[in-house]
């Protein structure tokens, strides 16, 4: 505890170091995910191979990515940028297929209807499509966030500076109560931008506030009708 | 008016869904298209605004081949009601009922001001304008739907099985609410439809159609009823259910007429007496 309270300043100064390079990595998986889902559900041929295909970036060993990468783009081992773009390469992986899904979970009468009061196709996509789907992305964008708030400690193994130093530093100098406030601090910073996440989701989706109380009445009432039955 | 000019529409697969089908659809009247599920009949109506290119013929409102400008504009310009009211479930009541006007570019106010006076229009309380669809009944959202379509002041209004999802009782109020409808704004209508009863209620034009849109009979409900064309239609229009072969009874204080389940449905009264009266 004392180790902790000696030592404030140094974990601040990485929360924000980390949360830094977790939230650009965020921010270009979702943006880069929205052109790759929209394509993948647009166009049938695509879907299989963009889908797999990003889903299997997961499978890359995290330190092997960080050590291929600057080969690949000729950045430095140790910079932000290469581990941003590791972190954006996961996130996509999660990212692309949720687009995809929540285009899917369009009502397809939905989509017809605004067809037939006169949306032109671009317009339709971003005025019924995307907020409709927004739900689902918005469940795949929380994953994402705690997923790569929680790997972007990988970082410090080729030199990129942030919370993960606690995990290393502690467990070299034997300072167990290093290591634990490096795993409270990761948790804290992921419970703080799911939250923000989904009062962001909220303020963005007001129609979906209202649903689950209605939601939550039907399974109820589904929940009653076995008894009543049996009651009888 | 709307014409169909030997319209066709086949599907790769080899489907047909309408054959060489042609008809005039009179300006200001309501024309109901009912036929079994599977006869064509929506398809018909799709063609309308473009939702579906027919693959021969063509379709002229107003003597102008819709065929030629652009669907989008095409399909603005025309209202559109499809059953389970099809609204947009992330807009309120109000945003629903103000779509066309804001695609058409009108101002946000105002649109929303149309959308009030719409509500009022098709008996909706404006309690209701920020509400969102699914916190609306079944009934309540086929109206949005009426307003939403009547919203760009179209001439023209395709509903397709408009009341079909919802129950009879409510369905009776959104009938005898559109024939009021019709009764202020004499839009052209076309009404597709697999209940007969609901397309005599509504029709000045029915059009009893069977597989591939062939037309088995078009003509007014009287007309219909009085001679059908052929046994199919005499069958359909009710000889099965016999909700129509209405027979006289005598009883003491003049003559009833009853139903085949025996219960007596009214009086016979003499057109001769009524004008007296």
């Amino acid at each position: 505890m004392n180790w902790i309270l000696e030592n404030l300043d140094l974990i601040g100064t990485l929360a924000l170091e980390h949360l830094r390079q977790s939230l650009w990595a965020i921010a270009a998986g979702f943006l880069v995910s929205l052109p790759l889902g929209w394509a993948a559900w647009r166009y049938k041929a695509l879907r299989g191979l963009v889908v797999t295909g990003t889903g299997l970036l997961y499978t890359i060993p995290s330190l092997a990515l960080l050590m291929i990468l600057p080969v690949v783009t000729g950045m430095s081992a140790i910079s932000e940028a290469n581990l941003i773009v590791a972190l954006t390469i996961y996130a996509l992986a999660i990212m692309v297929r949720c687009v995809v899904d929540g285009l899917d979970s369009v009502d397809p009468q939905t989509r017809s209807a605004a067809t037939a009061m006169g949306y032109g196709p671009g317009r339709r996509f971003a005025a019924v499509e995307l907020p409709l789907a927004g739900p689902v992305i918005l469940a795949g964008l929380r994953v994402t966030s705690v997923s790569t708030i929680s790997l972007a400690t990988v970082g410090i193994l080729v030199g990129v500076t942030n919370l993960g130093y606690l995990f290393t530093n502690g467990l070299q100098r034997r300072i167990i109560p290093e290591v634990l406030a490096g795993v409270l601090a990761v948790a804290l910073i992921a419970l703080i931008i799911d939250l923000l996440l989904v009062l962001a989701g909220r303020w963005l989706m007001p129609w979906t506030a209202a649903q689950p109380r209605r939601a939550r009445r039907a399974r109820r009432a589904r929940n009653r009708a076995p008894q009543a039955v049996g009651t009888r | 008016m709307i014409e169909f000019d030997a319209v066709s529409k086949s599907y790769p697969g080899g489907t047909t869904a309408v054959s060489d089908f042609s008809l005039e659809v009179p300006a200001h009247r309501t024309t109901v298209f009912v036929g079994s599920s599977g006869c064509g009949k929506t398809t018909l109506l799709r063609m309308v605004n473009r939702m579906v290119e027919p693959s021969a013929g063509s379709i002229r409102i107003d003597g102008q081949d819709i065929g030629s400008g652009s669907p989008v504009q095409l399909r603005r310009s025309i209202g559109y009601v499809m059953q389970n009211a099809g609204l947009l479930p992330h807009f309120t009541v109000a945003e629903n009922i103000a779509t066309v006007p804001r695609l058409k570019g009108t101002s946000r106010g105002k649109a929303r001001h149309r959308a009030l006076e719409l509500m009022a229009t098709v008996g909706l309380d404006s309690g209701l304008a920020d509400r969102y669809p699914h916190q609306l009944s079944g009934g309540q959202q086929q109206r949005v739907g009426v307003a939403r379509a009547l919203a760009p002041e179209p001439n023209i209004l395709l509903m397709d099985e408009p009341f079909g999802a919802v129950d009879p009782i409510v369905r009776t109020e959104l009938q005898q609410e559109l024939l009021r409808l019709q009764r202020e704004l004499g839009k052209t209508i076309i009404f597709v439809t697999h209940d007969i009863d609901e397309a005599f209620l509504l029709g000045d034009q029915v059009v009893i159609l069977s597989e591939q849109a062939r037309k088995l009979q078009v003509g007014t409900p009287s007309q219909i009823i009085e001679s059908p064309a052929n046994d199919f239609v005499a069958s359909f229009i009710g000889a099965e259910r016999g909700q129509r072969a209405l027979r006289l009874k005598q009883t003491p204080t003049g003559t009833v007429l009853v139903d085949p389940q025996g219960r007596t449905q009214g009086r016979l009264i003499d057109e001769n007496d009524l004008d007296r009266a």
